[in-house]
């Protein structure tokens, strides 16, 4: 797929500028933006710095790297990720934080959607001087998300392609031996997330919901989020403005649900207070869970229950594929083992109706007599 | 007669006919003012060509929240939103922030 950038406005006019219009930092360019965050008034240079140091600190105080690691930017050629790769390379090189940054893509086989998202991420690529490693379901499970869907229904789609792509960034970053996947996960996500959690009463996953790195109990890989505190509208600007290239359709299957409903709400309340993005990530990392004395049970008298998940002591392993799981098999593995089970035995001979299942039934949903 | 540039970005060409960018010469009807609010009503009369699609762009009479409104580069909260008149050599961009990232 082609990209064009979007386009400069000639400013051909002599319009004055008020006073007002100014921006509030610098107090000598007009405004173009309104802080989601603080509704302050600020021109486009001030933008770029404000908003690339608000990662840098976010980095900086939560002890993000260290020098020397290596880390895998999580890239999916979408919006955030692009920017998330753009702003790493751009912070590494500024503030010198010494690490060593390589692209990782999942391709999980959806024609129609991936094939050209990932021509994004090779054409990043090229345009950051970043390595990248792409692994496919095709190789890792013997399936693409088309087959998936053409087994299993369109349904479903969205668990097998989210428990499969999950595990196949922390196996292709296992194959580079990096221990460090930072994703494009921003403030808008993890709100909806909060939000997503407390709507279904997820007591569990809320107070986990909002830490910015998080690392399974056992697992070699962690992952963090550098944009926790950045708005989408702002990453989106960001892209704009420095007109990255990025890739940007809906999934060709049908999208999360109930995230959707989520999403629309935090919309409609972003469209009243902007701040309350924000104040619901704040309220989220506020909301403890009064400690029960049986989460403890397994540890030794006197241990650190924080010493315990960085360790490898609870970190049970898939019987099947030796992946971390806290089952005896993995929900990679049985979710592999209801698929193996329906795959047809008979396969035809140039059958295309695999590919890009997604489209033919859109266009047949359409259809009418 | 109102000549401007108009682009649908981050997957909101889809409703547009899989085109991003329009160059559009719009008749104002001898009127003297041409504001958003017309430009939206222009939209979505004569360039949404399925019906089912107005609401992916308009919401409330207004532009969907969770889609970019730019003026010459500007977010139109600064510049009047629906109010704004819009002038010869403009560049209006939407950009949708919904899917995806």
């Amino acid at each position: 797929m082609s990209w064009a950038p979007p386009s400069d406005p000639v400013n051909n006019k002599s319009k004055p500028i008020k006073i007002s219009q100014l921006c509030e930092l610098c107090h000598c360019r007009k405004a173009i933006l309104k802080r989601p965050k603080n509704l302050q008034k600020i021109c486009k240079e001030c933008f770029y710095y404000v908003f690339e140091t608000e990662i840098h600190n976010t980095i900086v105080t939560n002890n993000l790297f260290q020098r020397g690691e290596r880390v895998a930017v999580g890239a999916s050629g979408g919006k955030d990720s692009t920017v998330l790769a753009h702003i790493m390379k751009l912070l590494n090189e500024r503030h010198d934080y010494g690490i060593d940054i390589t692209l990782l893509s999942v391709d999980e086989g959806i024609v129609g959607y991936r094939d050209d998202s990932l021509a994004t991420v090779k054409r990043n690529q090229k345009q950051y001087g970043l390595p990248l490693e792409i692994v496919s379901f095709k190789e890792l499970y013997n399936w693409t998300m088309d087959e998936i869907v053409a087994t299993a229904g369109i349904r479903n789609s969205c668990t097998y392609c989210g428990v499969f792509r999950r595990q196949s960034l922390d196996r292709g970053a296992q194959k580079l031996n990096i221990h460090h996947v930072i994703t494009g996960h921003n403030a808008d996500d993890m709100a909806e997330t909060v939000l997503m959690n407390i709507l279904r009463g997820d007591v569990a996953r809320l107070e986990k919901s909002t830490a910015i790195i998080t690392q399974s109990s056992g697992s070699p890989i962690k992952r963090s989020k550098p944009f926790k505190y950045s708005y989408q509208k702002e990453i989106v600007l960001y892209a704009h403005y420095k007109k990255l290239d990025y890739f940007s359709t809906e999934c060709t299957y049908a999208p999360e649900a109930f995230r959707g409903t989520a999403r629309e709400l935090m919309k409609n309340l972003e469209a009243v207070r902007p701040s309350c993005i924000i104040d619901i990530i704040h309220s989220g990392e506020n909301l403890v869970l009064k400690e029960k004395e049986q989460r403890f049970k397994k540890l030794a008298p006197g241990q650190d229950p924080l010493t315990v998940n960085s360790g490898f002591i609870d970190g049970n392993r898939c019987e099947r594929c030796g992946y971390l799981s806290s089952n005896k098999i993995c929900k990679a593995c049985m979710l592999l083992e209801g698929l193996e089970k329906n795959r047809a035995t008979i396969i035809l001979e140039k059958d295309s109706s695999v590919d890009g299942a997604a489209r033919v039934m859109r266009t047949l949903e359409h259809l009418s007599f | 007669m109102v000549n401007i540039k108009v682009e649908f970005l981050g997957g909101l060409d889809v409703v547009f006919e899989k085109k991003r960018t329009y160059d559009l010469s719009i008749p104002t009807d001898g009127v003297d003012s041409f504001t958003m609010k017309d430009l939206l009503d222009y939209l979505v009369s004569n360039m949404i060509k399925n019906p089912n699609d107005v609401e992916v762009f308009i919401e409330d009479d207004t532009v969907r929240p969770g889609i970019i409104t730019l003026i010459n580069d500007a977010d139109w909260e600064l510049e009047g939103e629906l109010e704004y008149e819009i002038e010869d050599g403009d560049v209006i961009s939407f950009t949708s922030t919904l899917h995806g990232g």
